[in-house]
């Protein structure tokens, strides 16, 4: 696999699976307002991962979907840092949010100034969403940041930032229960 | 939402107001509940605005709106009300005298 591939499909797979975590709020978030503002967060991110996956899939001569489900969960180049099921604790998923945002962004900003004009072109397009995320996280951090769980979230959640390695014992479940259409009907679409 | 809004209760209410065109008047869009301005922003551009239906919002808490909802008529002058004056019905028998009624008033 190419660099490139490989770079793309860690983000890829890190923007899916924080995705699919942040989905796990719908319908049970704090407030009625904040539901439809972290769902639509989630869906960003998994909109993000899409585009990416297209990206890689025509490097790699497959497609957006086969990345997306038909690997093995060994396979996936996530962090277990946006593997972690933190419903229904809302201290620590914001505060995986705010930390993953900050690095995210690094990782973005890295993109945009690529050599590699579909790739920096990519970049610049999930940057402009981004930056909403980037507001929310701040506006949470600002109302939580004197909390004490908040507090505690953060220093329990930074050393986790982007680490890369095994996959934590829960991504399984999230993998079974995302896999599970294209599992059962053979070439499934949406 | 029903019996779970009193339990929110932390949050001021914001009255959303949307502009779908430029040169259009600002339309109420609806209401939502947020702890402070800068959330209130955010949900009213999450919910009003994300799917371009909106080039422009306006934001209000509900306690800066003057509300008025009593209209006195003591001696009942109701030819001020704009409803006093049928006009169908009376443009109806104009035609009739005239002999140029449509085929649909008879």
């Amino acid at each position: 696999m190419s660099e490139r591939a490989q770079l793309l499909l860690e983000i890829a797979d890190d923007e899916l699976i924080l995705g699919w975590r942040n989905s796990e709020w719908t319908g049970i978030a704090p407030f009625l307002e904040e539901d439809v503002a972290f769902s639509s967060i989630a869906q960003n991110e998994i909109g993000h991962a899409r585009a990416l996956y297209e990206l890689v899939a025509r490097d790699l001569g497959t497609t957006a979907d086969e990345l997306a489900f038909d690997r093995r969960p060994d396979e996936y180049q996530s962090s277990p840092f946006v593997e972690l099921r933190l419903v229904p604790d809302w201290a620590r998923t914001i505060a995986r949010h705010y930390l993953y945002e900050t690095a995210d962004e690094q990782r973005i900003k890295a993109l945009v100034e690529s050599d590699d004009p579909e790739v920096a072109g990519l970049a610049a397009k999930i940057d402009r969403e981004e930056a909403y995320h980037r507001m929310h996280a701040q506006m949470w951090y600002d109302r939580l940041k004197d909390e004490p769980r908040f507090v505690e979230a953060l220093e329990e959640l930074q050393p986790l930032v982007m680490e890369r390695g095994e996959h934590i014992a829960e991504f399984a479940d999230l993998w079974d229960e995302m896999t599970m259409v294209r599992r059962s009907v053979v070439g499934a679409t949406w | 939402m029903g019996a779970s809004r009193g339990a929110r209760g932390s949050g001021v209410i914001y009255e959303v107001f949307r502009l779908e065109r430029k040169g259009q008047p600002f339309q109420h869009a609806g209401s939502i509940e947020a702890p402070d301005a800068v959330f209130a922003e955010w949900y009213a551009r999450e919910q009003y605005g994300r799917r371009g239906e909106s080039v422009a919002l306006w934001v209000v808490p509900r306690e800066a709106i003057a509300e008025i909802d009593e209209f006195v008529d003591e001696l009942e002058r109701n030819y001020h009300r704009v409803d006093g004056y049928p006009l169908k019905e009376k443009l109806k028998e104009a035609r009739e005298r005239a002999g140029t009624a449509a085929a649909g008033d008879r």
